[in-house]
């Protein structure tokens, strides 16, 4: 139980049981779907990006694993108030984390509280589940239409 | 090797369980500091060394092309390569070698009777009928079959035991029903279906009848000329043999009505290019060289099981899975899916405040291999209104202990997840 424990820390734990900022944003300007065709989960990601390309608010909804509802609550959490440029470098890091991809690692980034979920590295089948919504974000900062797919 | 695994003497009488265990050389190794407990067996079932040492043996001694040439191992492989095809027929007890065609899997089993059944005999108006339990390879051929040629799918319904309801299959069968397509053995809930009566029922209506045996194969004796199916669909690597083979039974009047599938070398007869005759049933349907290795393969796996003895295998499961259902009934937070009076030995769960894929996680690190996620069968999840569960599917070398384990991880998920 005790490896175990390093992928499932208290605090991913936390945002399984209360995931912050969930739900629909209804004026939301950009959003996108996201789908794991392997676990069958979805969620949606709503953003208000401001005439300054600042997200103002971002918000997520959907059903998924532990894993993967944690790190769409984190994500809104890191993301709120940061620009769209930012986001991207965001993006970047946390693939790198999840993945174990020190080589593109940006060094400069501040990751907070996005560092709890470097324990998906170790289970290769999960690290999808954690980078869903990541991926699910960009899609709606970059306004596609057709559903992010794991696969 | 690793270490051996201790495991319970409550087996049926007849199978000797520590024997058959050490037949299976996988089953032999620690996962996460745990001795493996493979619990995926309608996904893929483990390989004895009989079939391991079979395919090396072919390899090592006779493999040449079949049907091709007049030198000696082309013939040794040859012979056995047929040699299969008549174990197979006896094993579903078909009548005719002619009507044993090998393909790669249940999978295009069912594509080649969509594609060539379905463009030759179903049309406009037509209607063909699948059931809402269906694995998705039962259900997409259709799909692509009906929008080519504008037939109408129709689906039966299942109730909330997973059990079809018989009363609306009697309703949707009609004189535009050309085809009917059913699974024997539910691969998501576990659900036997009553197929020799719906055969008989869509008989009746003039409609032909593929049977999905995939997961049926490994767990009870088939008799497609009891059951009177037209078509029957199975897998090898569901029944303890090599992955990349598989058999299509096809009634041989239709067979030898359908027109060929795929073409290529050794399903022809003659070829010229003002028009080209077609080999003899079943080679008419075996275009390109086949899976000479996986044939060799799964004739190995039809002895092993065979030789064991289907009515003992189900005993057997049928003790795992009543055991298993028992002790769901008396975990607390546990819900079991499909919930059907006659079941084969799948356990379909979630667990309250839990996802499948969690659940999985915790299960592998004990060293439990389950399976979680949709099952390809997402109406199936539709239905019952989850997105996924865990599915534990027992095969003929599972213990007692080993579902012990199963629970004894469950609490432990439930431990961590604080439910």
């Amino acid at each position: 139980m005790s490896d175990l424990r390093e992928l499932y820390q208290e605090v991913i734990m936390d945002h399984n049981r209360s995931p912050r900022n969930y739900g629909s944003l209804e004026d939301a300007n950009r959003t996108a779907e996201g789908f794991n065709p392997l676990c069958g989960d979805q969620l949606q990601v709503y953003l208000y990006v401001n005439n300054d390309a600042i997200i103002e608010e971002v918000r997520f909804e959907g059903k998924g694993c532990a894993i993967s509802t944690a790190s769409a609550s984190i994500m809104t959490e890191t993301l709120r108030g940061r620009s769209a440029e930012d986001a991207e470098r965001y993006f970047q890091a946390f693939c790198a984390l999840a993945t174990g991809d020190g080589e593109t690692f940006d060094q400069n980034l501040d990751l907070g509280k996005l560092e709890v979920l470097n324990g998906v590295r170790e289970y290769p089948a999960r690290v999808k589940c954690a980078t869903l919504a990541w991926h699910t974000l960009r899609a709606a900062l970059r306004g596609d239409k057709t559903p992010v797919k794991t696969e | 090797m690793g270490v051996p695994t201790s495991v319970s003497s409550s087996a049926a009488p007849g199978l000797d369980l520590d024997a058959i265990r050490n037949d299976f050389p996988v089953l032999h190794q620690q996962v996460h500091g745990h001795p493996l407990v493979y619990l995926d067996n309608g996904a893929s079932a483990q390989k004895p060394e009989a079939v391991i040492q079979m395919i090396a043996d072919y390899y090592c001694k006779d493999h040449a092309n079949v049907h091709r040439g007049v030198h000696t191992l082309s013939q040794r492989a040859t012979d056995r390569y047929e040699g299969v095809r008549g174990k197979v027929r006896d094993f579903i007890h078909a009548e005719s070698t002619n009507e044993i065609v090998y393909v790669r899997g249940t999978t295009e089993a069912i594509n080649l009777v969509a594609s060539s059944y379905g463009q030759a005999f179903v049309g406009p108006e037509d209607e063909v009928l699948v059931t809402e339990m269906e694995h998705h390879s039962n259900i997409v051929p259709w799909q692509l079959l009906c929008e080519r040629t504008n037939a109408t799918l129709k689906v039966v319904p299942f109730d909330d035991r997973g059990e079809l309801i018989l009363d609306r299959y009697r309703d949707i069968l009609n004189e535009r029903t050309r085809i009917v397509a059913i699974t024997q053995v539910s691969n998501a809930l576990g659900t036997i279906n009553p197929v020799r009566d719906m055969i008989a029922m869509a008989h009746d209506a003039g409609a032909v009848v593929l049977v999905d045996g995939a997961q049926a194969v490994p767990h009870m004796s088939v008799d497609v000329t009891a059951l009177d199916c037209d078509f029957y669909a199975f897998s090898g690597h569901k029944l303890y043999g090599p992955t990349g083979i598989g058999v299509l039974y096809g009634r041989e009047s239709l067979l030898d009505a359908m027109p060929p599938w795929q073409g290529g070398g050794e399903m022809i007869m003659q070829v010229r290019f003002d028009g080209t005759e077609y080999n003899e049933l079943p080679y008419k349907f075996e275009a390109g060289t086949p899976d000479i290795a996986g044939v060799v393969g799964l004739g190995a796996a039809i002895d092993y099981v065979a030789g064991l003895g289907l009515d003992l295998i189900d005993e057997h499961e049928q003790q795992l899975l009543a055991y298993a259902t028992a002790r769901a009934a008396e975990q607390s937070g546990m819900r079991v899916i499909g919930t059907a009076s006659d079941k084969a030995a799948i356990l379909s769960f979630e667990l309250d405040g839990i996802h499948p894929h969690d659940v999985g996680t915790v299960l592998d690190h004990e060293g439990i291999a389950v399976r979680t996620g949709h099952h390809c069968a997402m109406p199936v999840m539709e239905h019952f209104g989850v997105p996924a569960t865990v599915r534990a599917s027992f095969g003929l070398y599972n213990t007692h202990a080993e579902i012990d384990r199963l629970f004894g991880a469950i609490d432990k998920a439930q431990e961590l997840f604080g439910q």
